[in-house]
């Protein structure tokens, strides 16, 4: 039986840091061709919080997609539907909203986050028993019918509150910006570091250190085998479905109290977005989804700087390269 | 002696395709159950259906006098079977360690019960924190393997374990399988390479085309070599 104790030491496979490394040269390149430090600091903190919220409405959607095999079109109806619930927080909450305490306003904006990611959470397992069940393994129903439930979500929300944009204004303390010198960093984007940070260490914790998070990375690359283990795949994913539709509906409010202003539609127009990442990201892949939005955001904003006739193509261009280099995403798990 | 899974009549489709026409198979308990065929025969797509990976179109399938062949793969496997499938399937994201983690359904991993595992796959233990996606693949059939008894189980169902593997890796692999028979199991065993079949399995079972052409005892096969080429033909020897 010695040929089974393989004494050959097995080489540790080496890890897979380029895809990690390629923010980092990105900023690094663009330090000389952004002009002055000032603007690339501006410029990098910006593509670092729109990326983290990028991560944070996207991180479900690669989870279902992994798991399941699911394309679901309709994940932005989560962030609107999140964005609009919250609204109704900061309604009788608004003293908070306006005090230029932080804590006040961390009272408002909490009980305002946790409702959406309730709201969203609930709609999500609604979306999933009865859009998606229903057609497990057919991919051009999946599209049809979730674009279906987008749509449904997105008249709802218009029938509800109206057709107009509704304004969100940023509570007190969080307007403006640190000024170190002269370099400014907006108060806001600090904070959705810190969530999208705190989103994808708590969720690379459950993967790794819990036996539902083995159970779901399992999933991701062999559903059948783990069902042959003995255990029910599809609840599993209808409890990642929901946390993945709560973490859409907080990336809602984030990146509506951003732009300062929701609209109903503002969940289709994520969506393509959302789609580069997971595809860039490797589909079922948390890391790479997290990397793929910080490039995403990256090339938005320095591009947006540097070649501003290019913004509309520059996700695409960035996408095609990247397929190009690695054809299944900087770090495929499924073998889809 | 009872018999412990029973196939009566079972048909499988795949798409349009009819691959199990008809199939009669038992695997009496605590007896290892040799399924033999060539290539295509539907071997592998037999040991699947009985999983519930494919559905059986009609036909029953018993398992310890309850019938399964209506449950979904989760509830097959709850009721006592454990599958080493011909791909192996190891989560090759996860380490040796979660790997059997996520087998061992029923709780934490058993200590006496790893021990007796390391007896003969000492490699397990020396790579137990690496990922499974860096071992050998000898090692990963190993895992496989491993997976599928780190719990007790009523019922083994194994796909091709030797397939790929180097001769002397084999020999090892038919050692563990006899420590494993020794301690009672039942095991359905497919297998192309005769010599393990011969130097393990009691029972045979024969298949061609989707149907089962041949039942009867390893010792009586083994010792008749007309009866051998007539069922197993050229595939037997391509394997020696
Ligand atoms: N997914 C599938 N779609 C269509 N046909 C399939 C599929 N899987 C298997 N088959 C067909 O079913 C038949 C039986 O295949 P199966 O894998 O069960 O054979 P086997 O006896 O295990 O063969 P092998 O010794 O090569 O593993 C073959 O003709 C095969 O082509
Ligand atoms: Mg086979």
């Amino acid at each position: 039986m010695s040929e089974l104790a393989a004494d050959e030491a097995l080489p540790e496979p080496p890890r897979d840091i380029v895809p990690a490394a390629l923010p980092i040269v990105l900023a690094l390149v663009m330090l000389p061709l952004s002009g002055s430090a000032s603007s690339w600091v501006t410029l990098t903190v910006a593509s670092l919080a729109m990326g983290m919220m990028i991560f944070i409405m996207a991180s479900g959607l690669t989870l279902v997609f992994g798991l399941m095999d699911v394309l679901n079109f309709g994940h932005g109806a989560f962030i609107a539907v999140g964005a609009y619930v919250a609204t109704l927080a900061f309604g009788p909450l608004a003293a908070w909203m306006q005090s230029d305490s932080l804590l006040d306003n961390l009272a408002a904006l909490l009980p305002a986050g946790l409702l959406a990611m309730a709201v969203s959470g609930a709609l999500g397992a609604v979306f999933e028993r009865v859009l998606i069940l229903p057609v497990y393994g057919q991919h051009l129903k999946q599209i049809l019918i979730t674009m279906g439930g987008l749509i449904v979500a997105e008249q709802s929300l218009y029938a509800l509150w109206g057709p107009q944009q509704i304004p969100l204004p940023l509570p007190g303390a969080l307007r403006g910006s640190f000024i170190l010198g002269d370099i400014a960093i907006a108060k806001y984007r600090v904070l959705a570091m810190v969530v999208g940070l705190v989103v994808f260490v708590g969720t690379l914790l459950v993967l790794n250190r819990t036996k539902v998070g083995l159970l779901i990375r399992a999933g991701v690359e062999n559903r059948e085998m783990v069902e042959a283990l003995g255990y029910r795949v599809r609840r599993l994913f209808l409890g990642v479905f929901m946390v993945g539709s709560a973490l859409a509906g907080l990336g809602g409010v984030m990146w509506g109290l951003y732009r300062e202003q929701i609209h109903a539609s503002m969940g289709g127009d994520l969506m393509i977005l959302i789609f580069i990442v997971v595809i860039i990201g490797g589909l079922g892949s948390v890391t790479g989804c997290f990397i793929g939005a910080i490039l995403v955001a990256m090339v938005a904003n320095y591009g947006g700087f540097l070649l501003p006739k290019l913004a509309l193509v520059s996700n695409i261009l960035l996408m095609v390269a990247i397929l190009m280099w690695r054809p299944r995403g900087l770090y495929p798990v499924t073998n889809r | 002696m009872s018999d412990l899974l029973t196939l009566a009549g079972v048909h499988t489709h795949i798409g349009r395709y009819h691959i199990l026409q008809g199939v009669d198979l038992t695997a009496r308990e605590g007896r290892t159950t040799m399924l033999l065929g060539r290539n295509g025969a539907g071997k592998t797509t037999t040991l699947r259906t009985i999983m519930g990976l494919w559905p059986a179109s009609s036909g029953t399938i018993t398992l310890a006098g309850t019938r399964i062949e209506a449950l979904a793969t989760p509830d097959i496997a709850t009721r006592g079977i454990g599958y080493v499938p011909e791909t192996m399937a190891v989560f090759s994201d996860l380490t040796v360690k979660e790997n059997l983690i996520l087998a061992a359904r029923t709780g934490p991993l058993d200590d006496a019960q790893l021990a007796w595992i390391f007896q003969f796959f000492p490699a397990l233990k020396k790579f137990w924190l690496s990922s499974a996606g860096t071992l050998s693949g000898g090692q990963k059939q190993m895992l496989s393997i491993a997976r599928a008894i780190v719990e007790p189980r009523k019922l083994l169902l194994i796909d091709e374990p030797t397939k790929g593997l180097a001769p002397a890796i084999v020999g090892a692999l038919i050692d563990c399988l006899a420590e494993i028979k020794r301690r009672g199991a039942t095991i359905l065993l497919v297998e192309q390479n005769f010599r393990v079949a011969e130097a393990i399995g009691d029972d045979v079972a024969v298949m061609d085309n989707g149907r089962i052409m041949y039942t009867g005892d390893m010792p009586t096969l083994a010792a008749n070599t007309a009866l051998q080429e007539h069922f197993l033909g050229l595939s037997l020897e391509a394997h020696q």
